[in-house]
């Protein structure tokens, strides 16, 4: 499996969109490095030709008609939460940087 | 006796025979809250007035008609919070509709009332990780009542609530049931809808009731359960009535005692009342079988593979732009993604999001998630053969009863272990109950709850109830 070693905190944090201070960082390092070594276990068990398990409903790709679902929310009732909106869209900060 | 700690059917007879109302239930919940919650700090948030309403209207003829249910915080309940114990909803979210099981609960005539605390976004088997406020163990307020569901179980326990919805990815419902000596139920996956549900980890998430008996827990599911279009791995099985075969007895039932529950890690004390009851079945005229399910051991490293990486999908949701709070410096879309999810999230949930993110990562999806599907496959087949032989399997839910609060501080393996004999169901997808099973004696003289664990086959929900009856009748108190 793995060398934990190139576990990289800041690497991966930046990546899950996660501002972390420095001090979060060496903390999260130490104990996700704890937690990775526990798991690496996982390699000692023999998985050859067993199948991966999604989730465990014995259901698969169940189709409904295809015709619009009666049950959406209301936009009203949506942008209710919204952190910022204007004409009845949200509104976000700037997508594309001029730069 | 107090209404707010008497059984749902005890209070049912009382309502149809008219000698109270559910406005007289509800009232006293409130003032249990008001005396009890100060010190046990269950619940999150509560509109009395808006339960009053409900109240008086409620429909009394329906199964759960005019009794009040607290809901756990992260299921939604139409124009309530739903904060996940997280500062990311605190103050900045009303549900814009319900959850199947709040509605089916509320269609069961029932009064939809309080909100309880959790760890956050459900992350945690103490009820510490809430952002929002600490819950303590009703039985020595200087224990954890355990978690998830923690608030939803001290307030049951703490006689402040009559019964509650919570919900277990790994042990949710049942750990905390177990810490503070009520009974918790964890369905089948698929015998519950999670619409509404926020998830956590969508594979392993089931909601569930926490309750006063099995008999409560029983009418619950019995309201709860059943197919939901707007959940695709919810199941259409017809919903039995859990509450007819309660009382049929143990006799020739197979019950399987796992040698893997039962090894090192398991306190003494514990362990003794684990086979206090299995002992007790036995002479009901059940069978005790000894099983093996081998890969009991495995089941923490691959359920914190498994967890942490549907979890971090899933909370990729909370960007800061369509509900929740926006921390926002002026510097772009992305820069606000970063600083709305670094304010409003707390450590448990940066470091499980950050290990999900990782194991999914390019170059190790196959060497940690792809690997951990396999070995959850292994475990289902386990449980599968097991159930060829037993009806049922008995183990403890915990290695020790509620530990002190802050005890675990900086090292969050040390609660993950904790999880050993609760995770494997939820990988399997079968049902759970945790029942009291008396009490250990601690160090400082209090009496602490121990639960005894039934697992049984999927959707075998009426086979578990009918056993956990069995030994809470002839458990005495």
């Amino acid at each position: 499996m793995s060398d934990t070693n190139d576990f990289k905190v800041d690497y991966v944090a930046n990546l899950a969109r996660l501002d972390i201070t420095p001090e979060e960082a060496k903390r999260y390092q130490g104990q996700l490095d704890g937690i990775l070594s526990y798991i690496e276990e996982l390699t000692s068990i023999d998985v050859d030709g067993i199948e991966p398990t999604a989730h465990p409903a014995p259901v698969l790709d169940r189709l409904r008609e295809d015709d619009a679902p009666a049950f959406s929310i209301k936009q009203e009732a949506f942008l209710r939460n919204a952190p910022d909106q204007a004409s009845n869209q949200l509104r976000v900060p700037k997508v594309v940087d001029p730069s | 006796m107090s209404l707010a700690t008497q059984s749902i059917s005890a209070l049912r007879q009382q309502l149809t025979a008219g000698d109270i109302t559910s406005r007289d239930i509800v009232e006293s919940v409130a003032q249990a809250i008001d005396s009890n919650d100060t010190e046990v700090g269950a619940y999150l948030s509560r509109d009395v007035e808006k339960a009053l309403a409900a109240a008086d209207a409620a429909d009394l003829s329906l199964p759960l008609g005019g009794i009040p249910i607290a809901i756990k915080d992260n299921i939604n309940v139409e124009g309530e919070p739903c904060t996940c114990g997280s500062k990311f909803l605190q103050g900045a979210y009303l549900s814009p509709y319900d959850a199947t099981a709040s509605r089916k609960l509320k269609e069961a005539g029932a009064v939809l009332f309080g909100r309880t605390n959790m760890d956050e976004f459900a992350m945690g088997s103490s009820t510490e990780n809430s952002a929002i406020q600490l819950t303590r163990n009703p039985h020595d307020l200087n224990r954890i009542p355990g978690g998830s569901s923690g608030g939803s179980a001290a307030a049951v326990a703490s006689g402040s609530a009559i019964a509650a919805l919570g919900s277990d990815t790994g042990g949710s419902v049942r750990q905390p049931a177990s810490h503070c000596g009520v009974v918790g139920l964890k369905p089948s996956y698929g015998r519950v809808s999670r619409y509404g549900l926020v998830a956590f980890a969508s594979s392993l998430d089931q909601i569930g009731p926490l309750t006063n008996s099995v008999e409560d827990a029983a009418l619950l599911l019995e309201a709860i359960a059943g197919g939901d279009p707007r959940d695709s791995t919810c199941l259409d099985d017809a919903v039995p009535s859990y509450r007819e075969s309660l009382d049929k007895g143990v006799k020739g039932t197979r019950i399987g005692i796992p040698a893997e529950y039962f090894g090192e890690g398991l306190a003494p004390a514990v362990r003794e009342r684990i086979e206090t009851a299995a002992k007790a079945l036995e002479a009901e005229g059940a069978e005790l079988v000894e099983i093996s399910l081998p890969s009991t051991k495995h089941a923490v490293s691959t359920y914190y593979v498994l967890a942490p990486a549907e979890a971090s999908s899933n909370l990729s949701r909370f960007d800061g732009v369509r509900y929740g709070n926006r921390v926002d410096k002026g510097t772009g879309i992305v820069d606000m993604y970063g600083t709305s999810r670094s304010a409003g999230f707390g450590s448990e949930v940066k470091r499980r999001i950050i290990l999900g993110t990782y194991v999914l990562s390019s170059g190790y999806y196959d060497a940690y998630y792809t690997r951990a599907q396999k070995v959850r496959t292994i475990v289902q087949q386990e449980f599968q053969a097991a159930f060829q032989k037993v009806d049922a399997i008995l183990s403890p839910v915990s290695p020790g009863p509620a530990r002190k609060l802050g005890d675990a501080k900086g090292d969050p393996l040390s609660d993950y272990l904790a999880d050993i004999y609760t995770i494997s169901a939820n990988l399997a997808g079968i049902c759970g109950i945790s029942v009291p099973a008396g009490t250990v004696p601690s160090d400082e003289g209090t009496n602490l709850p121990v639960g005894l664990q039934l697992l049984g086959p999927h959707m075998a929900e009426e086979t578990i109830l009918r056993v956990a009856k069995t030994w809470e009748s002839v458990r005495g108190e």
